[in-house]
């Protein structure tokens, strides 16, 4: 079996799409808003060198995706070992030749993976408007509120990807997800603020 | 030598993969297999089916192979068909 069809296979038989598609998704919406957290927090201050904004951006961008793939490892490699194990007692027999122990070592591999890099890759779309422009590219109106654009346009896109996979209004959903956006801003600006 | 054209097997498989899943790769690693498969019993992590494997020339040892990696437990074989091959001429 190819490895993409393998690894669809083993998340399919250990129903572990939604877990990866949820972790995609919450840890997705943490990388975007601690962005726009930080990015709120440099705009508000006295200016600053965008290169020191996209330090500290790629900094915490690095350490979520971090702390996403060994956060998600450990507790999903601990979760497919308990399944095994509860599958073997059920089946009165040993499966470490099986699908289902290859996705003890595989399933968490990928789950971290999809932890990790959600937010990882969210953050540096965010971090990109302050990259072109330390790059010497025009982009018409200032990095920082361009950053801030990118990153609530992704959470309301995370917000519609949610009521897309659940079935309920996708512009509903969105506008939650944008609400949760502005209203954190809006905290920033005034508690950080002061 | 004979060839082996029908098969009878009880097998204990867990859910995942389901039966079209699992029946369909049993059926992938012969040209010509035509697999029934019929569930017998549904317990709360398991269940036990009854495999019918009809096909010119089965290859045992692949389709246990295929039904271990499956996470699938064979626990008995019902019913064996067999045929001599014709003498060459």
């Amino acid at each position: 079996m190819r490895p993409f069809r393998q690894i669809k296979f083993l998340l399919r038989i250990t129903q572990t799409q939604d877990i990866a598609r949820r972790y995609f998704v919450v840890n997705g919406f943490d990388g975007a808003l601690t962005m726009l957290g930080i990015i709120m927090g440099f705009y508000i201050s006295e200016p600053a060198n965008p290169s020191v904004i996209i330090n500290a951006c790629m900094g915490a961008a690095i350490a979520l995706g971090v702390s996403g793939v060994s956060s998600a490892y450990v507790s999903e490699q601990a979760e497919r070992r308990r399944a095994l194990g509860e599958l073997e007692s059920a089946m009165v027999t040993d499966l470490q030749d099986s699908a289902h122990a290859d996705a003890v070592r595989w399933v968490p591999l990928f789950v971290a993976l999809v932890n990790g890099l959600a937010p990882f890759l969210i953050s540096l779309l965010i971090i990109m408007p302050l990259w072109l422009a330390n790059a010497g590219v025009d982009l018409f109106i200032a990095p920082i509120y361009a950053a801030i654009f990118v990153a609530v346009s992704l959470i309301f896109l995370l917000g519609v990807f949610l009521g897309r996979i659940s079935n309920i209004s996708w512009l509903r959903s969105g506008a939650q997800t944008l609400v949760i956006a502005l209203l954190t801003m809006l905290l920033i600006y005034f508690f950080a603020g002061a | 030598m004979a060839l082996l054209k029908r098969l009878v097997l009880d097998v204990l498989k867990p859910h995942q993969p389901n039966a079209l899943e699992f029946s369909r790769n049993l059926a992938a690693v012969g040209h010509d297999y035509h697999i029934v498969l019929t569930v017998i019993e549904v317990d709360e992590n398991t269940e036990t089916i009854q495999l019918v494997i009809e096909g010119n020339d089965i290859d045992f040892e692949t389709l246990q192979n295929v039904i271990t990696s499956m996470s699938g437990s064979l626990h008995s074989i019902d019913v064996v068909e067999v045929q001599s091959e014709p003498a060459a001429e």
